[in-house]
């Protein structure tokens, strides 16, 4: 009895319930900005974000990483810290001054002592960064020097004052140490210590001896789904619009979002509401040529003499029959 | 002269253009504006001296905002005693004024280059300028406003945008205009409370509101939410009434080929005649008598026009003349009386018509009135004098205003204007409100108290219903109120049926072309989160643009009707079978734009499961 009182009737109209009880606190967004500390400044919140999630676009406008740690380095903030820097990645160019000597063409790394103590790098750190580049570096006290190859593997290569240079900005941007694509770590504390980074390289921070791989999250949805699949997206969808509305301070029931996300995921990949989208893969040809680019659908559909089989709302209404929803489906049947 | 750098001489620059240099601009400056005091350089020459770029700009062009100021010199204003008793005994006007160097204009370049004072007391040695008036910060209209200083500043701005929707006297010799529309108040009066700007502009020539008895109080619950009541008996006397003139105008118009209207009484073999009785108030030439009462459609001018095309030719083969119907009539809707018919000749020397129609608009309940102080509301209810409130020497309120329209929007100025207004009325003078230097609060308690009235303005009140008195004092006294241009009759709008449009048979729009009201995109989302599609239908179709097309069921097109054999065929299917169906006449319309696209769309029937 608990089940049936509980259970949406038949035919009832849940999308546009769901549009409706979102769309509604959302003219109430106020474009007040929250002002964080570290990484997560200037992530867009409010209604730029809930577009932005709704448009399922590849990647944030700041992605953010939230790395949590094993409980022995989660219980004290220095641990934490150490962890958070052994995670940001440090370039050649922070901790050393790149110089490329074009008449003698090759390429001067200075260790810059300064700048590489605070980030505790040492200069065998930087060698290793290095080698890469140059197996046998040439080196003169604090200074490294490379001299471009003249064979990339099989194939002769000319070295030119250009290919210095080009490699001489690669130096520049090799990592010294710490992981691709995540960078100003900082440790925050919640229940317990936890990293958050600008960056979504889930795969590099789980390989981090400290972190728990189970507990990272990040906010770019398309990262989610390609590491831990499409349920994982799903999740993420519903989370990442709540969090958007909590902080308004705005309430929707969570059935609505999980509805949004439940369409926008579920056939397998992260589909967009809109026209290169949900709204782009309507089956009436009416339906979509009233939504948007009218001429080309219609155009589309005469091409390949398309059937308008008059199943979605819009078009219905557009011919002038009843909707096939409530009501409008709703038919008595004679008992034999 | 010792040679000096660049950057020290001044650049000087006549309009914008540069005409020439000088070692020190500064000094120029100051000269040049003494020669101007002198009335050597025109008044209307202004100087203004840029510091950091040392630039010098001499401006004499159009278009410069301009305002007054006293000279101030050494710390003391060339507006001397002397001088005043000169202009009290009319000796010196402003022109003069200006003339002497005693007052200038300056523009917004020069006024960077001036301290100015707002009065004499606060002069210091460092000031170039004293204030005329500090009121003079307020422009024409705000100045017209009493006591803006103890108003919020948003609802001086209300106040200034609802003054200009103020009925009143427009024109004083608005008897003799024919202006499309006009409203004439019947009982105009000056506000008790004015300013002296008002008295400047002798608006009270041209006043545009009542001074009004006004309760703070509640009444019933007719009042909440910036509604007022109104005395019913009040509005009887003529309180806010007003008079509507409408001019209506057609001209007898030329066409190619020596054809041209004329303005007649139509006869009933005209095409489109409209019945005797919509020519039942013309003469004999087609034109309405004055002083007629007129209603609805009725025909004011009658107008006949000739043919439109003139092959028009009748089944025998003879050329018909038939004129067509081309009255000139009152807007649906409306009525009232023909104030006054003027016949002359038009622009291109036709003879053109105007009649101007009078109605009387009193206040009715949904009718926008307003203080001067932003305090707008609409008419709640209309009660009668015997219901109001009375105080102990019988007077009773035109108005009654809640209380709560107070606090929230900080309008004590309103509350100023109340005591002020009934201390003017009780000690028989006009008070002035002028900003920061009108009459004072504590003057209106010492006249309410020399004449035996609470200083708070409060008196004792009587419920007009039950006789009891009521419990607290209620603060009751006199505010100008103005009638705002928001009248229910003019938009009042209601429609059961009425025209379509003639390209997609849905209802017209907007309340001149009797439409209905839009059954809109948000309104139809709604219905279907609801699921309540039978009512969509009845919504975007049956009370809308249905139409029932035959549709044949071979082909899918659209089949062709037959009068003469009383069917409906299909060129393009194998049967003539066709079946009726209904849909929304846009629907037929987007089928035939989609034909027009080369696209051939086609209707496939199937039975109704």
């Amino acid at each position: 009895m608990k089940k049936t009182s509980i259970l949406i009737p038949p035919y009832e109209a849940v999308g546009v319930v769901s549009a409706q009880s979102i769309g509604e606190p959302g003219t109430q967004m106020t474009m007040r900005t929250f002002h964080y500390a570290g990484v997560a400044e200037h992530v867009p919140t409010g209604l730029p974000r809930l577009i932005e999630i709704v448009d399922a676009k590849k990647e944030p406008k700041k992605p953010i990483i939230d790395v949590y740690l094993k409980s022995t380095y989660s219980r004290s903030r220095t641990e934490a810290e150490k962890v958070a820097k052994e995670l940001a990645s440090v370039f050649v160019n922070d901790v050393a001054d790149v110089e490329d000597d074009l008449e003698k063409l090759m390429i001067k790394i200075i260790y810059n002592e300064k700048d590489a103590k605070s980030q505790a790098i040492t200069f065998t750190m930087l060698r290793k960064a290095v080698e890469s580049f140059d197996e046998n570096p040439k080196i003169d006290g604090q200074t490294i020097i490379i001299k471009p190859r003249k064979t990339d593997g099989k194939k002769e290569k000319k070295i030119t004052a250009k290919s210095v240079r080009k490699m001489a900005q690669k130096i520049k941007g090799a990592i010294v140490r710490g992981i691709p694509g995540i960078s100003k770590a900082v440790v925050i504390k919640g229940e317990e210590y936890f990293i958050r980074a600008a960056g979504f390289n889930i795969l590099g921070a789980s390989e981090h001896s400290a972190v728990d791989p189970k507990r990272i999250y990040t906010n770019n949805i398309k990262e989610i789904e390609r590491v831990f699949g499409i349920e994982a997206a799903r999740n993420a969808i519903v989370r990442e619009i709540k969090d958007v509305l909590d902080m308004q301070g705005l309430f929707v029931d969570i059935r609505h979002i999980m509805l949004i996300a439940d369409a926008m995921t579920y056939d397998g990949e992260i589909k967009s509401i809109g026209r290169h989208g949900l709204s782009g893969e309507k089956v009436g040809v009416l339906g979509r040529a009233a939504f948007e680019e009218t001429i080309k659908h219609l155009i589309n559909a005469s091409a390949f003499a398309e059937e308008e089989k008059l199943i979605g709302v819009t078009e219905n209404i557009i011919v002038g029959q009843t909707v096939p929803v409530g009501t409008g489906k709703i038919r008595l049947v004679m008992k034999k | 002269m010792a040679k000096k750098k660049r950057s020290e001489i001044t650049n000087i620059f006549l309009n914008g253009r540069q005409v020439g240099s000088h070692p020190d601009g500064r000094s120029l400056a100051k000269r040049l504006r003494e020669r101007r005091r002198m009335n050597e350089l025109s008044s209307q020459v202004n100087i203004y001296y840029n510091l950091r770029l040392n630039e010098l700009h001499i401006l004499t062009d159009k278009g410069r905002v301009r305002r007054p100021y006293v000279v101030v010199e050494d710390g003391k204003s060339r507006l001397a005693p002397g001088v005043l008793a000169r202009i009290k005994n009319n000796e010196l006007s402003w022109h003069h004024l200006v003339k002497m160097g005693i007052i200038e204009y300056l523009d917004a370049q020069e006024e960077e280059n001036a301290l100015i004072a707002l009065d004499e007391e606060s002069l210091t040695s460092e000031h170039t300028h004293l204030e005329v008036d500090p009121a003079n910060i307020f422009g024409v209209v705000a100045g017209v406003l009493p006591y803006p200083e103890h108003n919020s500043s948003p609802r001086i701005t209300m106040a200034c945008a609802m003054a200009k929707q103020s009925l009143g006297i427009y024109s004083t010799n608005f008897g003799q205009r024919y202006d499309t529309r006009g409203y004439v108040m019947y009982y105009p009066q000056e506000p008790m409370v004015q300013t002296r700007l008002y008295k400047a502009l002798n608006l009270k020539e041209k006043s545009a509101g009542q001074n009004c008895i006004v309760a703070l109080t509640s009444y019933h619950g007719y009042n909440m939410a910036d509604a007022i009541v109104v005395n019913r008996s009040a509005i009887d006397r003529g309180l806010h009434r007003i008079a509507m003139f409408k001019t209506y105008e057609t001209e007898e118009r030329m066409y190619p080929g020596g054809q041209k209207d004329i303005i007649e009484l139509p006869t009933p073999e005209v095409v489109g005649y409209r019945g005797e009785e919509s020519y039942k108030n013309l003469a004999e030439d087609g034109i309405i008598m004055p002083e007629s009462d007129v209603y609805g459609k009725e025909v004011l001018v009658g107008k006949t026009s000739p043919p439109r095309f003139l092959e028009e030719i009748s089944v025998f083969g003879t050329v018909e003349e038939k004129k067509r119907e081309s009255s000139l009539s009152l807007k649906t809707g409306e009525k009232g009386k023909v104030d006054s018919v003027l016949i002359t000749e038009g622009p291109s020397g036709n003879r053109l018509v105007k009649v101007r129609v009078r109605s009387i608009k009193v206040p009715e309940i949904g009718d926008k009135l307003a203080s001067r102080h932003g305090q707008k509301g609409v008419i709640g209810l209309k009660v009668s004098q015997e219901d109001m409130p009375f105080t102990s020497k019988g007077i009773t309120p035109d108005l009654v205003v809640n209380p709560h329209a107070i606090p929230s929007r900080m309008t004590a100025g309103h509350l100023l204007e109340t005591l002020g207004g009934k201390a003017g009325a009780i000690g028989g003078m006009l008070m002035d409100a002028t900003a920061f230097s009108g009459n004072t609060e504590e003057q209106f308690k010492a006249i309410l108290k020399k004449n035996g009235f609470n200083e708070f303005g409060e008196e004792v009140l009587y419920d007009g219903i039950t006789g009891r008195m009521i419990k607290s004092k209620i603060f009751i006294g006199n505010v100008y109120y103005q009638r705002l241009h928001h009248l229910v009759s003019n938009k009042m709008h209601v429609r059961s049926r009425g025209p379509v449009q003639l390209l997609t048979h849905q209802p017209t729009e907007g309340r001149a072309r009797e439409g209905g009201l839009r059954f809109g995109e948000m309104e139809r989302d709604c219905l279907i989160g609801y699921g309540a599609s039978m009512l969509i239908r009845e919504r975007l179709l049956e009370e809308s643009d249905k139409t029932t097309l035959h549709v044949c069921i071979d082909s899918g097109c659209v089949a062709t009707p037959d009068f003469t054999q009383n069917k409906n065929y299909c060129k393009l299917g194998q049967s003539d079978d066709s079946e009726p169906v209904e849909m929304s006449y846009a629907f037929k319309l987007l089928l035939d734009e989609i034909q027009s696209l080369c696209i051939f769309p086609r209707i496939i029937l199937k039975d109704k499961s």
